[in-house]
Order: structure tokens, then sequence, then C-alpha cells
């Protein structure tokens, strides 16, 4: 009790001897290239706002997530924004734990955010998150290979074809496989990728009454055509890899082929990090059955906690990170590769941007054709192409993906791990009261 | 050569070979610390290389090191002077005054270690926020404290263990009260045995990560928060993350190689008695 007292009047004291001190809000983010870039442009952000100071906690994706999760659910009010991605923000707008957003200024040009990403940061038409970032997914192609075994690219590949042509160019002798695609288990991890694989081979994650269908013969067909390319013309040891080892393994030149972010184009043209800039193939993601759902949505956003204390200077915060004049200072500064993508569509018809970024068109196609809240075939009750986005996803999807890695490196059959994701799904979603 | 020699040799040989193995890893780490990112991630990897201090230069631009090291400092030599503190009055009654639930306390303090944190992170999380310690540096250095207690009672213990009871019984024959008894004949006796058991108790701290990174955001991270915030699930950063690593270790490295002496006698105490 002693504490309780003291701490709020020795606050109060410092705040009277510091009146014109400025507020600082503590801002708490990933570390990637964007918010580095980002965390970087403080000084420009505090001559602007000298009466804001900015206070940094940059942490590893999941010990973010963790950390976050923990926080806001206790209304622990240590952070003034968060940085969350697509698949929380209804979660968290549902239980109130975000600062509903709906009187943005004039300037901020709201209409501007690209649409598929602005509804997935909306519940009821107000916006809980603005997206700092956004990402689809697309395939990478060797251009020099595919030019070699005489293989036209088309417009929209299909999944068969793109079988065919990795047995053309798989060619382990010399270090060069068919196709890369994520291994790793993981809800973030493999799981996006197959998701989307799921979801163009006409499957979906659960039926209408929330009832799983994991081992249906759509989620057979679709996981035995991944596992069976992937024997054949992947990489070996293809279930240690995530998004970073298969980038490392095709801007190495590794992979002929690889389906996954369209946030590594970027990198793929830095000559520094990458050995393939100049042989480089875009296309979109593969299909099978129906394009729906065959290509992801992600969206890294800046919300604001009900439990901060400084709305208002945070809310200044994320609409000056979020607005097209950062955009514009990051490419003056870092240049126009450097942008973050994907969430205006004023970045793509800024002349420098597009060319900077031959890649730039697939992206905003990719972006524009991934709706969220209609990627399956079959009606879901759900929200999101690879993720469902409700709370019990990040457990089932580790466990399913977990399990679909077994059957990639082979412990187990396919239909085996398929019916035993199955059935741990059904406990689970039983377990929170979808059905008795 | 006669076989006493010849095991002696294959002793040393074999110690040698684990010595390299153990540290081989942290010897990587400084390694990869001078290397460019690409040369970092390279296969094969180089032995031979251009070293360079831009992972260095980047680290210490990105985060104030100073601030998370002052913050490891004060909070892993807090909790354990705290812990002795605690500990010394417990472990001698349960050394010279035990009765027959002695045991059993001693088991059931230990039985606390096997709890994994994350089941009373709400709890504690809660607590903290009522009681405004989150993010503090009292607030870590009582978990800490908490965390390494049962540990440092058990080492306590044991040591007080053996020093025969005549002793202290002699010193209150000559009027000695039992805080004179501690002060001037328990504590000077087993002086090594608790300055490695406090040795032990800062390392575990310094080296605590799972409360420090759920507890702290910015005024009160220690080196912990600091290594966290160079990992990544994209991009190349394993030449930051490790330069980061080899600032945050360094300080209870070199302090590490200055005690070993007390650390080793402590930690091999109990074995050969």
């Amino acid at each position: 009790m002693y504490l309780k007292h003291v701490l709020p009047l020795a606050g109060a004291a410092t705040l009277a001897s510091f009146a014109a001190h400025a507020e600082t809000i503590t801002v708490a983010t990933v570390n990637n290239n964007d918010m580095i870039i980002m965390q970087g442009l403080t000084d420009e952000f505090e001559k602007a706002h000298p009466d804001i100071d900015l206070e940094w906690v940059v942490l590893e994706e999941n010990v973010l997530r963790q950390r976050l999760t923990t926080d806001i659910a206790t209304d622990g009010g240590q952070f003034d924004v968060m940085t969350v991605g697509t698949y929380e923000v209804p979660i968290w707008a549902k239980q109130d734990w975000l600062v509903e957003l709906d009187d943005l200024p004039e300037s901020y040009n709201e209409d501007d955010l690209i649409k598929p990403i602005r509804d997935g940061l909306s519940q009821d038409g107000s916006l809980y998150a603005l997206p700092f970032y956004g990402e689809s997914s697309m395939m990478y192609y060797r251009t020099d290979l595919f030019e070699k075994a005489g293989i036209e690219m088309s417009d929209q590949p299909t999944w068969d074809q793109v079988q065919d042509w990795a047995s053309q160019i798989n060619d382990p002798d010399n270090d060069v496989y068919g196709i890369c695609l994520r291994g790793k288990p993981g809800w973030g991890e493999n799981m996006a990728f197959v998701s989307t694989l799921v979801n163009t081979f006409g499957g979906r994650w659960f039926d209408e009454d929330w009832h799983p269908e994991i081992n249906s013969p759509e989620w057979k067909e679709a996981v035995s055509f991944y596992v069976d390319l992937m024997n054949k013309y992947g990489p070996p040891g293809a279930t240690s890899n995530g998004f970073n080892e298969n980038q490392a393994l095709f801007s190495s030149g590794k992979c002929g082929m690889w389906v996954d972010a369209t946030s590594a184009a970027g990198k793929f043209y830095d000559a520094d990090e990458s050995q393939v800039a100049d042989k480089l193939g875009f296309a979109p993601a593969p299909i099978a059955k129906t394009p729906k759902g065959s290509n992801w949505l992600w969206s890294w956003t800046l919300a604001i906690p009900t439990s901060s204390d400084s709305k208002d200077a945070a809310k200044t915060f994320i609409t000056w990170a979020t607005s097209q004049e950062y955009i514009e200072l990051v490419g003056e500064k870092e240049g126009w590769t450097s942008v973050p993508p994907g969430t205006r569509e004023s970045t793509y018809e800024n002349p420098k941007y597009q060319e900077a970024a031959p890649f730039a068109d697939f992206v905003l196609n990719a972006i524009q054709t991934a709706d969220p809240t209609d990627s399956t075939l079959k009606p879901s009750p759900y929200i999101g192409v690879q993720t469902v986005n409700i709370p019990e996803f990040q457990s089932v999807g580790t466990q399913v993906g977990q399990m679909i890695g077994a059957a990639l490196s082979g412990e187990q059959s396919v239909d085996a791990a398929l019916d035993q994701a199955q059935r741990s799904v059904e406990r689970t979603m039983r377990q929170a009261g979808y059905y008795d | 050569m006669n076989p006493t020699m010849t095991k002696k040799l294959l002793l040393t040989l074999l110690a040698w070979g684990i010595a390299l193995i153990v540290f081989f890893p942290i010897f990587w780490m400084i390694l990869t610390g001078f290397k460019t990112e690409g040369e970092a991630v390279a296969t094969p990897p180089s032995l031979f290389f251009e070293p360079t201090l831009a992972g260095y230069h980047t680290v210490m631009a990105r985060a104030d090191y100073l601030k998370f090291a002052l913050n490891s400092i004060v909070i892993s030599f807090g909790s354990t002077l705290l812990a002795l503190i605690v500990a010394i009055p417990a472990a001698y009654s349960m050394a010279f005054l035990p009765t027959k639930r002695t045991q059993g306390t001693l088991l059931w303090m230990l039985s606390t270690k096997m709890l994994p944190p994350v089941g009373v992170l709400m709890p504690v999380y809660l607590l903290f926020r009522d009681m405004g310690l989150l993010d503090s540096q009292l607030g870590l250095t009582i978990v800490y404290m908490l965390m390494n207690l049962p540990i440092v009672v058990w080492m306590l213990y044991t040591f007080f263990k053996d020093i025969p009871k005549d002793i202290l019984e002699a010193g209150r024959m000559d009027g000695a009260g039992t805080v004179q008894e501690v002060l001037y004949l328990l504590l000077p006796l087993t002086l090594p045995g608790i300055a490695s058991t406090g040795l032990l108790s800062v390392i575990l701290s310094w080296n605590e990560a799972f409360w420090s990174l759920n507890l702290t955001t910015s005024d009160a991270a220690p080196l912990t928060a600091f290594i966290a915030s160079f990992s990544s699930p994209e991009g190349l950063f394993w030449a930051k993350l490790s330069a980061a690593s080899t600032l945050a270790i360094a300080p209870i490295l070199i302090f590490g190689w200055m005690t070993q002496k007390q650390m080793v006698r402590g930690l091999t105490f109990g074995a050969v008695k």
C-alpha cells in the first residue's frame, strides 16, 4: 500500500517540476526492416512534434505477441502504441481492448488505404488500427532456369503446371531445387502457406457450424500434393525452412520457384543480399480448383490500447507513421525500395516507386485480390485467408502445422496426420464451446 | 609410458575436449559478431575473414547499452543481496535447530522451482500492476530474489551443516548471543560458501529472460531484453544478434572468470563430502 501511495505522489512531483516537459509514449514493435527504419526516423517525428517523446520496445514477433497479449488482457497500461497483425485486430477490437479510430484528420486520406487491408482492420465500419505495411503472397521464379528449360510462365499459373515445371528445372546435383516452400511448423509459418493451398484446392478450415474439415478430401488432396511436390523437387530438410530460410535459399540461387510473401521482393533486388537480382521473375500465386484464397493477406498495423494514458499523443504518432507523408519521407531518406509497401494506393501510383520497384503491380494486384471475407470455395463462418480470425486459431494452427510437418518429414502418412489433426482440432473447438 | 601416465593423458585430453565443446558456441558467437551479415550466414562458414565492427556499431546506435547493463547490474546484485539477507537466518535455523519438518520444508521450497513460471505470469502481472511495480527495478529485484531463494537457502544449508555445532556452542559459552554467533562465527567460517552462493545467484539473475521480458518495458529492462530486440524472424540479423549477445555476456563472463575459484569450490563442496 505504501508504494501505491508514494508512487503517484512522486509522479505528480516530477510532473510539476517538469511542467513543460514532453509527453512520452511507449511504442512496442517487431524487429523487421520497416520497423527499424521507423525507429530510425524518431528524430524527424520529435522535431515535428516537440511535445511528444518516443520510447521504443523492440521484440521478436512471437515474444512481442505474448508480451502485448499479457499487458492488454490485464489492462496493464505499459504501452501506448502496439504493433499488431491483421489476425489480432478484429479479435482485440471485439474485446474493447483497442481505441476506435473514427475521427482521423482529413489530411490522413483514409480512402487511400487499400481496401482489403482497411476492411481487415475495421469492425462495424470503424477502424481499430492503422496499417503500417501490408503483404500478400506471390510466386518468385528464376527467369534464367525457365529460359534454359524452354518454359514460358503463364499469366495465372496452376499448381499442376508448377509441378511440371519443378520437375524440369530440378537439378539437385548442382544444388538447384525445383521449388522451395515453407515447411517449418507454426500457425504463421507452414500453415500460412498450407492454408492458401487448401483454399485453392477447394477446402476450408471449418464448416458453417464450426466443425473442422481437416480430414476432408480437399485437405487430403492439397496436403498430399504439397508433400509429394516437396519430396520430389524440394530442398532437403524442408521441415526446418520458414520464410527466412527459404529467402536465404532463393537469394543464393538454390530454388527454381518459391511461393511466399510479396515483401521479399524488395530484398531480392538488393545486390548485397541477393545473387538473383538480375534473373528474378514474378507471377501470381498458383491456383488449383479456385482462385479464391490462393494468396494470403497480412499487415502489420499500429493500434492504441484502451489502457494507454496518452491516447491523443499516440494517435498523433500512428497517423504520422502510416501517412502518405511518412512514405515519402522514407522514399527520400532511405530509397524507394525501402518504402513500407501494401498500405496506400498512392504509393503504387507514385512514379518514383514504380521505377524503383518493378514488382509493384504484382504486389498491388495480389493484395487487392485477397479477400478475407470470401476466401473459400464452400461457404465458411470465418474471416481470414491464411488464418481463421478466432482466438483459438493460434493453438489450432500450430497443432495442425506440427502434424503436417510430421507428414512432410515422412514420420507419418498424410492421411494419418490429417486424421490426428482433425481429432485434435475437434477437441479444442469443443473445449472452447463452439459445440457440445 | 606407464598406465597412470596414459590415464592422466587421456583424462586431460577428455577434459580439453569437453571444455572446447562447451566453449565453442560462445567462441562462434564472439566471432560472428565481427562478421558482416552476409558472412554470418555464408555456407560453408568462414573461420578467417576481415573483421568488422559494423554489427557493434548498429547495435550501439539502435539501443542504449549502458542503460540496459546498469539495470542488469542493479537487479542481479540487488536481488542476490536481498536473497542472502533472507536466506542466512533461514538456513541457520534449519541447520542448527532442525525440527522433524525441516527436511520436508526444504524439499517443498525446492519444489517451487518446478513450477513453470508462465503458470503464474497473470497473477504476478496483476499484482505488479496494482502495486505500480511493472517496469521497475524494484519489482524485478523482488521477483529474482524469490526465484533464487530456494537455491540460495539450500546451498547455505549444506554449507552451514558442515560447521560443527561445538564451535557455535563454544561461542555461546563465552556469552555470544544468536546474532553475534552468526556474525562472528558462522559467517566468517562459511564465507567461501556464501560467496559462491551469491555468485551463482548473480549469474542466474543475470541470465533470466522470462520475467525480465514480461515485467519490463523500457525503464527497467535488463540486458536480456536488449538481446531480444535484435532477434528477428525476417531478414539477416545474426551478426547484430551475436554482437548484442557478446556485449550482454561480457560483464558476467569477466566477473565469472575473476571469481571462478570460489565458484568451483562452492559448487563441488557437497560432492566431495
